[in-house]
């Protein structure tokens, strides 16, 4: 059986802004994705890899072109519980792939805040985590991978056999060519289990003065800053900590995620995680005296996998992300600018994420990720409004030295994202010629 | 909340199948063995590679084309040699065929009734004296039907009357085991729409499609209680007591 596209209509991003046609294919097995893709050119219109589709803004949409997603490219080609190197098909998730690893005691090398993205969604949106400031982001893990291009066949990318395409393709957003499989170095655990330390941050100034003491002392770092403070409070919120415990079971999160939304809230809803690192941050507040404890590490990374389909909190008019890095020389007055403008606007979610992304560079050409601080929030989509407030977020952003996440965008304009990124022309000249995205025609007009 | 599930040594017969690819996915996390049999090697040696990974104890494959039934007892035996044992046999393979196309050339109306009715004939009663032979009350047979053989419809019914075929056959063969002590249990799934590539082209979306990890979860419980006729998922058998219900008269004005 050979596969084909099917023509799709209304799908849309995970943001649910836009919502557009598309023909998708799904192929059965990489021989068969690798057909797909020396078809595109001559269907005419470009294609796109995509995989669990929960980049947020219009980077895995193609509209009215085609996708080809790999969900049905799940299968694990190799494991070795000794040496801890996976070997798996693009469109395994990383949900399955701690299933199968954690009971040996192996890790992901770093979990970006949903387990429902693809092993090739990792590595085309680099994503990171919260132990960015010591691994570094996930392309810093990958050995090698394969890559099916419509212009030179299958290709075996390695950083000593492809050195240029390996580099483009990680945070390449699946424009050099569609994935096929990778091979992922994992990181040992001891348990499944983190020793959280959790502690209140009366202001921003307090997150600048201690994140670097925290990072010292552990292995993942992430703090919530609730955005409706202001005044001496702006900024303020609870620094997360924690490290892999020394001991205790390894048990993988359970197979099933929790119950799914059936239908759109109406649009004041809040994001579920809002709500619960809110609560969160007011008990700490409250309490005002640092908490230790230890929990699995699902609750801790992924806190919004327990709901499946949570974007349809914000309505049939979606939302939008925004997340920026600011570079550490500027990030200080910057961030508290940020939060002064979205604390004044009224809008925006309850509460951000605010974390420092380390020194390991990334072999990618397009990494978000950089030496500094990031800052990441949802703005419910209201129109004009909130496209005004994300713009005036940009000049504080580009006017210091930052750049803002791909994976999350769907409105900044081309100059913005080519000075933010100065190495695009390089994966622009890499590019597999059949494929491209709403996102980035947009950036590259 | 689940119960314990041992390790089992498990013959898929279609195991290309995406149903029987996911079913054995989770038999492969409780550590059981395998052998694989369908028609393509490198296809079969994908999923061997994939079951390895998620936890099989041994997997081994065979390239057969099963409408070949001249070697189901060797298959069986070379089975139970492989594993050192066995003790469930899936049956996954089917084909959906053109019902038009079945309607003016018999050759097509052949294939379907081969590949799901006379084929499957054969591979359920070797299975049947495997599995009498060699596992006894822990042994079990389960095979993939559909509810199109619940009632014929003008949209696929050669397919549906093979399937229908199958459905006696098996409600048979679990008619035959209940009389007798420590004989293995068969149970028959009567599947629904299921998202799978043999129905890719159909316009899918809604409630009534199912994932294949969900049939595999209802596989998966039905290897351990419960048919011998498993409506997967379970709101068919109301959907399907409904439409056999229903009186020609009105039937027939339907289209299905």
């Amino acid at each position: 059986m050979t596969s084909d596209f099917h023509p799709q209509t209304a799908r849309r991003s995970w943001g649910r802004v836009i919502e557009a046609r598309h023909d998708v294919a799904r192929p059965g097995s990489p021989d068969e994705a690798a057909e797909l893709v020396s078809r595109l050119p001559e269907r005419g219109t470009p294609g796109l890899p995509i995989g669990l589709g929960r980049s947020y803004g219009d980077s895995n949409l193609n509209p009215d072109g085609a996708l080809i997603e790999t969900s049905r490219l799940d299968h694990f080609i190799g494991f070795d519980p000794d040496t801890g190197v996976l070997r798996a098909e693009a469109g395994v998730s990383l949900d399955e792939i701690l299933r199968v690893v954690v009971p040996h005691g192996w890790f992901l090398p770093t979990t970006p805040g949903t387990r429902y993205v693809t092993l090739g969604g990792a590595i085309a949106n680099d994503v990171h985590g919260k132990n960015h400031h010591l691994a570094g982001s996930f392309g810093c893990h990958v050995r090698r991978f394969t890559l099916a291009r419509s212009d030179r066949g299958v290709l075996d990318v390695a950083p000593d056999t492809h050195a240029d395409l390996f580099a483009a393709t990680i945070g390449g957003l699946g424009l050099t060519g569609l994935i096929l499989d990778a091979d992922v170095q994992l990181v040992p655990i001891r348990s499944a289990f983190i020793d959280q330390h959790v502690e209140p941050l009366r202001n921003v100034g307090a997150f600048f003065d201690i994140a670097e003491v925290r990072a010292a002392d552990y292995e993942h770092t992430v703090a919530w800053i609730d955005c409706t403070a202001r005044g001496d409070r702006l900024g303020q919120g609870v620094f997360s900590s924690g490290n892999w415990a020394a001991s205790g079971a390894l048990e993988a999160h359970q197979a099933k995620a929790g119950p799914a939304l059936p239908l759109d809230a109406p649009g004041f809803a809040l994001n579920p995680l809002t709500l619960r690192a809110f609560n969160l941050v007011y008990r700490q507040a409250q309490l005002l005296k640092p908490q230790n404890s230890r929990v699995h590490y699902a609750g801790f990374f992924h806190p919004l996998d327990s709901i499946r389909d949570w974007n349809r909190l914000y309505g049939r008019r979606g939302f939008y992300q925004y997340q920026s890095v600011i570079p550490f020389a500027t990030a200080r007055e910057a961030t508290r600018d940020m939060l002064d403008l979205i604390a004044r606007s009224g809008q925006g979610s309850f509460l951000a994420v605010l974390k420092t992304l380390g020194h390991k560079a990334s072999p990618g050409l397009m990494s978000f990720p950089m030496p500094g601080v990031t800052l990441a929030l949802d703005f419910a989509n209201a129109g004009d409004k909130t496209l005004n407030l994300m713009a005036e977020l940009d000049r504080i952003v580009r006017e210091a030295g930052g750049h803002l996440y791909p994976a999350k965008d769907g409105r900044i304009p081309a100059d913005m994202f080519q000075q933010g990124y100065p190495e695009w022309t390089r994966v622009e000249a890499l590019r597999d010629p059949a494929l491209s995205s709403a996102f980035w025609r947009r950036v590259t007009s | 909340m689940t119960e314990t599930r041992s390790p089992r040594k498990v013959l898929i017969l279609g195991a290309l199948s995406a149903m029987a690819a996911a079913t054995a996915r989770r038999l492969a996390a409780q550590g059981s063995d395998f052998v694989l049999t369908g028609r393509k090697a490198d296809a079969l040696e994908r999923e061997a590679n994939d079951l390895k990974a998620r936890g099989a104890a041994s997997v081994a494959i065979q390239v057969i084309d099963l409408v070949d039934t001249a070697q189901c007892d060797t298959v069986m035996d070379q089975a139970f040699e492989a594993m050192g044992g066995l003790d469930t046999v899936l049956v996954f393979y089917g084909i959906l065929g053109d019902q038009s196309k079945a309607e003016t050339d018999p050759q097509e109306a052949e294939r379907i009734i081969a590949v799901n009715y006379s084929s499957a004939v054969h591979w359920v009663l070797a299975a049947a004296r495997a599995l009498e032979a060699h596992a006894g009350p822990s042994g079990v047979l389960l095979t993939a039907s559909s509810v199109a053989g619940d009632r014929g419809r003008r949209s696929n019914f050669v397919y549906g009357s093979a399937k229908a075929g199958l459905s006696v056959l098996m409600q048979g063969l679990a008619h035959k085991w209940a009389a007798q002590d420590n004989a293995p249990r068969a149970v028959n799934l009567k599947l629904g729409f299921v998202d799978t590539p043999m129905t890719d082209g159909i316009a899918k979306g809604g409630p009534l499609w199912a994932k294949p990890d969900d049939i595999a979860a209802i596989a998966e419980r039905a290897l351990i209680k419960g048919g011998p006729n498993v409506y997967a998922p379970w709101f068919w058998r109301f959907i399907m007591l409904a439409i056999r219900v229903t009186p020609s008269f009105v039937f027939n004005k339907v289209n299905l």
